[in-house]
């Protein structure tokens, strides 16, 4: 395993000791940090691996939220419901995928994004099953206390982080991730040395919405409302691809540490700059696009030490 | 001589144009073929058409027994049936040794990756280029990277391979090293067809040219005859200068 990675599980184990020292305002980001990271990690895999810009995170995170909202409603337990959310988003994305993904760029682009106004409007129409626009109500679980509830729903989503995680560095390092850089590169080249680029490709948005589905089932339950203009915001979709580009696309490392570090910008311009902050974040995107261009894994220090590994 | 590949009654159209017509053409196991002709003739398209890259419009294409005329690119390319680029495709980011193993890992189903090393080690070095293996693709020369669609072809273990202009670019120097590579290949046992236009090459290795022309068929036979035969001159060089050669021989 490259350090890297090793890295990158350090700081997920870190973080599980956040509940340490936090009140509910902490736990709060936490959850909201490592569900960020759990979209940026996906969205690496079919955005940074194989190189096909999706902005179908939302229509999956959407999609997740309603399995799991609707399993939960009806009296399904969490660890059920969640792993649900993981697999039917996985295998609607996969079905799609085998379609949409014989676009390239730019085409490829704006059909994943109509992805999440079909599934909105779905949702929308589907009012005996999902609520419609009124949204859906979400059973409390049995409540022990804020503080216990924030905890829980913390380590839930940390856990998904964690599977997350473990499952985008075992693709890397499989052939299936080895795959999906040669598609990346040169596709006609892939296809041509005998590569299922339709499978691999399939694989890889399938993958891509998998652990967001789930990630959204767990917000359905910890949010405990839902509705579909809240759960299929747009913002989600453009997020995740704004982290993989300051933190470094490709790199599970890099594209995480971008989580976190667009989780704080948000909250920082936020506090200070209520009137203005889309504003002055979308400055802030701006410039670190502009001067970091590959993201922050490629500042000096990091850029040394792939090369030490790489000779 | 058994037959391993077959066209039959070939066209591909491309809107307006018909880029190949009524092509019918049989490779037997062991041939080296030379595939020539004036630019546009409808060469790289009939390439494409065997690899389903842009699969023939009319016809029948067989490869070894089977119909491939509709078979996916990389079902084809499984089957044993391999090619280069006349523009080299490299994965650009990729070292010399894994756009070698991505050839070998994907085209023989069940192999790992790190057998597909070691194997692509071995072709790194039967073109000469064990000493940048380690080396990103995109900054070899080209010559280099034309080596290096060889070796990748290579490594797809082929019954039957595609050398689409291996020589365009390279110096005289690199020509000769390449025409050697060739030859050791066709003394393996592959079967090749290859496009080229440095004559030299083409008399030098194949045993039998194909000619095409405006995307039909107008020469197969052996090199002596191909480069005597009016119509291939004319294809070349003109209608007045094929016949002034006629008045003259």
């Amino acid at each position: 395993m490259t350090r890297a990675n090793l890295i990158l599980l350090a700081l997920i184990a870190c973080i599980a000791a956040l509940p340490l020292f936090g009140g509910a305002y902490t736990l709060r980001l936490g959850t909201i940090a490592c569900m960020y990271a759990i979209m940026a990690l996906s969205w690496n895999v079919v955005g940074g691996f194989a190189g096909y810009p999706s902005f179908a995170t939302a229509a999956f995170f959407g999609l997740g939220a309603y399995i799991g909202g609707v399993l939960l409603a009806r009296g399904m337990p969490l660890a059920a419901a969640i792993p649900i959310a993981g697999v039917g988003s996985f295998l609607v994305a996969g079905l799609l995928g085998a379609a949409l993904l014989r676009l390239r760029g730019h085409y490829f682009a704006i059909a994943s994004l109509s992805l999440i106004e079909v599934f909105r409007e779905l949702v929308n129409n589907a009012t005996d099953l999902t609520g419609g626009g009124m949204g859906l109500n979400i059973p409390l679980a049995a409540s022990a206390g804020v503080m216990a509830d924030a905890t829980f729903f913390f380590y839930l989503m940390w856990g998904v982080l964690l599977v997350t995680a473990v499952a985008v560095i075992a693709v890397s390092m499989s052939k299936l991730g080895f795959g999906m850089s040669c598609i990346m590169q040169n596709e006609t080249a892939a296809n041509m040395v005998g590569l299922n680029t339709t499978l691999y490709k399939s694989i890889a948005f399938g993958l891509s919405a998998c652990f967001v589905g789930a990630a959204g089932g767990v917000y359905a339950a910890w949010v405990h409302y839902i509705d579909p203009s809240d759960v299929f915001d747009i913002l989600y979709s453009v997020k995740p691809i704004v982290m993989a580009l300051i933190g470094g696309l490709g790199s599970p490392l890099g594209v995480t540490i971008g989580a976190f570090v667009y989780l704080g910008l948000e909250e920082v311009v936020w506090r200070n700059y209520i009137q203005i902050h889309s504003g002055v974040l979308g400055v802030l995107i701006v410039l670190l696009l502009l001067f970091l261009p590959h993201g922050l894994t490629s500042l000096r220090g990091w850029r040394l030490w792939g090369r030490a590994k790489n000779v | 001589m058994s037959e391993i590949l077959q066209l039959q009654s070939v066209s591909r159209r491309f809107g307006g144009l018909q880029a190949l017509r009524d092509v019918s053409l049989t490779v037997n196991k062991g041939e080296v073929i030379g595939l020539i002709g004036p630019n546009g003739a409808g060469k790289t398209t009939l390439v494409n058409v065997v690899t389903a890259v842009t699969p023939a419009t009319a016809g029948t294409v067989k490869f070894d027994g089977q119909d491939i005329t509709r078979v996916k690119t990389y079902r084809s390319a499984r089957l044993g049936l391999s090619r280069t680029f006349q523009i080299v495709q490299p994965f650009a980011q990729f070292s010399a040794l894994d756009n070698v193993a991505a050839a070998a890992l994907f085209s023989q189903p069940g192999e790992s990756l790190k057998a597909a090393r070691e194997e692509a080690r071995r072709h790194l070095a039967f073109v000469g280029l064990e000493a940048q293996s380690g080396q990103q693709a995109a900054t070899l020369t080209l010559a280099m990277r034309k080596r290096l669609e060889l070796a990748k072809a290579l490594a797809m273990r082929p019954k039957l391979l595609f050398l689409d202009e291996v020589n365009a670019g390279l110096n005289s120097a690199e020509v000769e090293r390449a025409t050697a590579l060739i030859h050791q290949l066709a003394a393996d046992g592959i079967t090749i067809v290859m496009i080229e236009h440095l004559m030299k090459v083409v008399l030098n290795v194949c045993s039998r040219i194909v000619v095409l022309h405006n995307g039909q068929l107008i020469a197969d036979g052996q090199p002596r005859d191909v480069m005597t035969n009016p119509a291939v001159i004319e294809a070349y060089l003109g209608q007045q200068y094929a016949q002034r050669i006629g008045a003259h021989g």
